[in-house]
């Protein structure tokens, strides 16, 4: 951030997330939402009426229903009115716009949350649907595809190569274990191909679950939270959606959005990435020149629970959560959408001086 | 816990999406077995053509023919194809940079297995028998062992009878559960009862149940067996007959207020002319031979209700 005028500090005070599973049959979205937004209403003291702005971050496609997200709505108390928005996106997007909303003074406290239901449906075909619909979604290639095709660049480029990958897996669901919430933990079989090069180990679980946030302005995120987890940038950037016209083995889009974000003034001690598959943490470290010193999700990241909408916005909750329990000073937060990383939001979270 | 009731469902989509002039000229080329390029600013061009620069957002229209012929940029081994992917049989994913384009289309490769294609490799079109102007026109890639030589020539872009639009065809399968608290609300339903659930807090009874009062934002939980009498609200006349509803217009669609629930659901109104439905009518469910639900709802006689009565719940 620059300019003359300086912003209001904002900040991350509240982070819940569920724990994420295969299924879910038993609950309705909004069944499985309630839980968390009441942790982290809990968390802060906060009533759903002290709360300024509200927004969400959800798929219709996921749901196989239309504005799916109003049914979530019930959990948070709509009446009477609230000021609320949805994104049809990774919650991620919606903290951004919370955090927008926060910076033009209308609010002082914001509830972000976001959810997302695999189960029902094929998340492969699914996330098809995204895709440009005249040259691509019509040969239907799912999620897992595009990322092989990734990885298979980066292998030739000679920036990894499958061994290297499976050791991406292993420390991430190791990682995972020291994580109750997490889907897939400890030792895990790399397992067949999906679509090579890419083995079951290298891909997320599919599951389903949700997060919620609450971010706070100035002085009201002081008396909410003991440390909170200001944050000191933020920034989103796309890339061309053309696949073919994209150099799949860097992600330039989250260079950008690192640099606008303010991530490269000084270095970070935690890194959360939203790589869904482990070649994408290859680019992603590199984009963000990431050394090895920087400890890169030690949630576990997504390839340990991937609740799709949710899973961008768990890494802005899971770097702010380190920052509030003080195991981190500086932490940044990466969230992705589109396929081959194609939308990337990076955030740069700090606590106070102790 | 008892089973939570599933079921599947499908959802269809054909989106009729109309063309620009570049994505028109360059389907309608495929069906005539030319494939356009389009050029940037910069002295780039791009295959798939689109109709801005990337990098500068210009709009470009600058159409030129490039080659059928090209070279693999990156590939992915599919031994599993799935619904709608180009091939049937075990295919290679390819992004392929044609002679003369200096960006890769996304399309299959058809090689007998993963050992058959590499980064760098030579392939060419194979056109599908029957085409219409669209990315399926190109069936797939094949090996093809001739070096590239082709210099991309400008075209005008116009071909006879061009195609200006697609149809976009869609299909998710889901297996749905609607939770919980609609599990309850469908299962008394099957049983000719209406289950509701009170707040724990404002104490107000929401039929049908979703799990949540919508007003204080907390769960709901305690049953409550509403009806089976309640009140009509308000009210409309239907005119328009819907596709495959097999009943006779005009017909009254009314929100009902059943007897201990605090919010009215909606159902149609029988067994009374159109125009005698009013506010304040009382009305009960009633069910057809094994029906899982109430077919219409039709008048008890009681005297109507006063307005003071269900006013709240308009
Ligand atoms: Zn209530």
């Amino acid at each position: 951030m620059s300019g003359d005028a300086t912003p209001r500090e904002i900040a991350v005070v509240a982070f819940a997330q569920t724990d994420h599973r295969r299924t879910t049959d038993e609950l309705s979205e909004v069944e499985m939402l309630m839980p968390v937004l009441h942790g982290v209403l809990e968390q802060t003291g906060l009533k759903t009426a002290d709360i300024g702005f509200t927004c969400s971050g959800s798929s219709d496609y996921l749901a196989g229903r239309a504005f799916s997200f109003t049914l979530a709505l019930d959990g948070v108390g709509a009446w009477p009115p609230i000021s609320e928005s949805h994104v049809e996106m990774d919650g991620a997007w919606a903290l951004y716009e919370a955090w927008v909303k926060l910076l033009t003074g209308d609010a002082d406290t914001a509830l972000v949350y976001s959810y997302g239901k695999s189960s029902p449906g094929s998340v492969r075909d699914v996330l098809t649907r995204q895709l440009d619909p005249y040259y691509v979604a019509p040969l239907w290639p799912d999620a897992v595809a595009l990322a092989a095709l990734q990885a298979q660049a980066l292998i030739d480029a000679g920036d990894t190569d499958e061994p290297a990958l499976a050791a991406v897996a292993a420390r991430s669901r190791t990682d995972a274990s020291a994580n109750s919430h997490a889907q897939v933990r400890g030792s895990v079989p790399q397992g067949d191909y999906v679509v090579r090069p890419l083995r079951t180990g290298d891909c997320p679980p599919v599951g389903d679950g949700a997060a919620a946030v609450i971010l706070a302005a100035g002085d009201r995120a002081r008396e909410l939270c003991e440390r909170p987890a200001w944050i000191r940038g933020i920034d989103h950037r796309i890339e061309a959606h053309g696949l073919g016209v994209r150099e799949l083995t860097d992600s330039p889009s989250t260079r950008l959005a690192a640099e606008k974000a303010g991530v490269f003034e000084r270095p970070v001690d935690t890194a959360e990435l939203h790589a869904p598959f482990t070649a994408q943490e290859v680019v992603l470290r590199k984009a963000l020149r990431l050394g090895d010193d920087v400890r890169v999700n030690p949630s576990g990241g997504a390839l340990a629970a991937n609740p799709v909408m949710a899973a961008g916005l768990i890494r802005v909750g899971e770097a702010a959560a380190r920052i509030h329990r003080g195991e981190s000073d500086r932490a940044l937060a990466h969230a992705t959408s589109g396929p081959c990383l194609q939308q990337n939001l990076v955030a740069v979270l700090e606590g106070d001086p102790r | 816990m008892p089973e939570i009731l599933k079921a599947p469902l499908v959802l269809e989509f054909p989106f009729t999406r109309s063309l620009g002039p570049v994505q028109s000229a360059f389907l309608s080329g495929l069906r005539e077995r030319v494939v356009l390029g389009v050029k940037t600013g910069d002295g780039r061009t791009l295959v798939p053509p689109v109709e801005y620069d990337p990098v500068t957002a210009e709009e470009i229209r600058d159409l030129v023919e490039v080659g059928a012929t090209g070279t693999v940029t990156t590939w992915a081994w599919n031994h599993e194809p799935r619904r709608g992917q180009p091939l049937g049989t075990p295919f290679a994913w390819v992004l392929v940079r044609l002679d003369g384009a200096d960006t890769a289309l996304l399309h299959a490769l058809d090689v007998p297995g993963p050992d058959d294609v590499r980064t760098g490799m030579r392939v060419r079109v194979r056109w599908a028998e029957e085409r219409t102007g669209a990315i399926t026109d190109i069936a797939c890639f094949e090996p093809y062992d001739g070096e590239e030589g082709h210099q991309p020539a400008a075209h005008s872009g116009e071909f006879e009878d061009m195609v200006t639009g697609i149809v976009a065809e869609a299909r998710l399968d889901y297996v749905y559960s609607p939770g919980r608290a609609q599990t309850d609300y469908i299962r008394a339903l099957s049983e000719q009862r209406t289950v509701g659930e009170r707040c724990p807090s404002c104490r107000k009874v929401y039929v049908p149940p979703r799990g949540a009062c919508p007003t204080c934002g907390v769960a709901t939980a305690e049953h409550v067996e509403v009806g089976p009498r309640g009140t009509v609200t308000t009210f409309c006349i239907v005119n328009i007959k819907a596709k495959n509803l097999d009943i006779e217009v005009p017909y009254v669609y009314a929100h009902i207020a059943l007897d201990g629930a605090d919010l009215a659901l909606h159902g149609r109104i029988g067994g009374i002319p159109y125009d005698q439905v009013r506010m304040g009518l009382r009305v009960e469910a009633v069910w057809s031979e094994g029906g899982r639900y109430p077919d219409h709802y039709r008048p008890t006689g009681e005297p109507d209700a006063d307005y003071d009565v269900y006013k709240e719940l308009l």
